[in-house]
């Protein structure tokens, strides 16, 4: 993972970059919000150098027993279809990341969220706030037990419904990694109208629904959906350059 | 003897080798690539998830040269994007990274995280950091890059983070020799430099418009 110093030479990982066909775009046109947001002018490419290669270490004094249980809060559990999502975060290169903070936010049963914006007519739940966090471990595993969101209205266009997903930012090792995206449901019938899952290339639409998964399944309990999360993983074969920068 | 290319012995004379080693074969020996999970937008309800209460602090409070940056993100109408979210990471002012990824080893300066996380909820619509100023840190090619804070930005209508970086206005020698400013027109440089005030700087972004700051591809 760590290159070695060499002189005033740096040996440094790449971090590879899906390509542009396969990459969810910043703006979208159906999408309305992008319209004065998303920046107009071409980005400058930026080579990664220290700063872009490292990332800050933030770990399990983050995050408390009851943030990886979403089904409990204030005394009472909250209402709705019980699920536990789990899966493995990993890189590009298949390798598992460890240690890294899983962030995840969501709206209740109904398809509200506890947020000051969200007002439309659907119950808040008092058991529900739809925060989570989870560290992976050792393999890059991580599971939660929540509900499952309901889904709901949003104004963007006539009867625009935002289909069931659930919120996830993620931190790997390197800032380039970086990743905050959101999980769908298998068969969600609100994708076709939803321009926030259709700003996904067709291509890499599947990459964002998770996998109903029968054996983890609870019985008597919980359902279970997979989801596996892949952050961008090195070019493995660095070339070492000389003090002429020939490849060695 | 003639040879019967149909004359299939029972037993093949040597074992079954793939093509093993050849580019773009097909052949597992090729590196094993997984396609990434697409991005999405952080929505306008990320504060739920998102919400840290030391965000600001990337220099702990009371932290000897703490600096505040502040500024607020507008979009392409001129207005304050009420519900943004920024997070920086920066060297400490030796130009270290409290990163074991860093192939120099991870620093460790007292009270210093590096990396910040704040929103811009209106009111006041304005974000603070609370920071130590960088030291210059190697570009990798035998010169020093200029003082700099990689930031990125999230927000409800950006479908992905945009990425840019902080330089200080007041780092004219060190501007002058860094490799990333080098590449851009002095109306590009303009766009990425935090000017000083009375306890820091001030650093704001335009995500469009003429002032459009210079957003980088990493």
């Amino acid at each position: 993972m760590t290159g070695t110093t060499s002189g005033s030479r740096l040996q440094l990982p790449r971090y590879l970059r899906e390509d542009a066909s396969l990459r969810t775009p910043v703006g979208f046109p159906d999408y309305k919000s992008t319209g004065l947001r998303a920046p107009l002018r071409t980005p400058v490419d930026l080579p990664h150098r220290l700063t872009e290669i490292t990332g800050p270490v933030l770990g399990e004094d983050r995050v408390v027993q009851q943030d990886t249980d979403l089904t409990w809060r204030n005394g009472g559990e909250a209402v709705g279809q019980r699920i536990l999502v789990h899966g493995r975060v990993l890189d590009s290169d298949g390798r598992p990341v460890p240690d890294a903070l899983v962030e995840v936010w969501q709206a209740n049963a109904a398809g509200r969220y506890r947020h000051v914006v969200d007002n439309w007519p659907a119950p808040l739940d008092p058991h529900f706030d739809g925060l989570g966090r989870v560290v992976t471990d050792s393999l890059g595993r991580y599971e939660f037990l929540t509900i499952k969101p309901g889904a709901y209205p949003w104004g963007n266009h006539h009867n625009a419904w935002r289909p069931a997903h659930i919120h996830f930012s993620l931190f790997g090792r390197a800032f380039t990694q970086r990743l905050v995206t959101q999980m769908y449901f298998p068969d969600d019938p609100l994708f076709g109208q939803d321009p926030i899952y259709n700003a996904i290339p067709a291509a890499a639409r599947h990459r964002a629904i998770s996998r109903f998964d029968l054996e983890r399944t609870q019985d008597n309990w919980a359902l279970a959906f997979q989801w596996d999360i892949v952050l961008r993983g090195t070019d493995q074969t660095p070339f070492e350059t000389d003090d002429d920068g020939d490849v060695a | 003897m003639t040879y019967d290319p149909l004359d299939v012995p029972a037993d093949p004379a040597t074992p079954f080798q793939p093509r093993s080693g050849q580019r773009g074969s097909g052949f597992l020996t090729d590196p094993l690539r997984l396609g990434t999970t697409p991005s999405a937008t952080v929505g306008p309800y990320l504060a739920i998830g998102l919400t840290w209460p030391d965000g600001q602090w990337a220099a702990a409070e009371g932290t000897e040269g703490g600096i505040w940056i502040r500024g607020r993100v507008f979009d392409g109408a001129g207005d304050v994007v009420p519900d943004a979210m920024l997070e920086t990471w920066q060297a400490d002012p030796d130009g270290g990274f409290p990163s074991p990824e860093d192939p120099r080893g991870a620093s460790s300066h007292p009270g210093f995280r590096g990396y910040a996380r704040v929103q811009t909820i209106d009111p006041p619509g304005e974000f603070g950091i609370h920071t130590l100023k960088p030291g210059r840190v190697p570009d990798g090619e035998g010169g020093l890059q200029a003082p700099h804070i990689d930031v990125s930005v999230f927000a409800r209508g950006l479908l992905d983070r945009v990425v840019t970086r902080i330089y200080f206005a007041d780092e004219a020698e060190a501007n002058a020799e860094d490799v990333v400013l080098q590449g851009l027109s002095a109306d590009q440089r303009a766009t990425l430099l935090a000017t000083p005030t009375e306890d820091g700087y001030r650093f704001d972004v335009h995500l469009q418009g003429e002032r459009e700051t210079v957003f980088f591809a990493v």
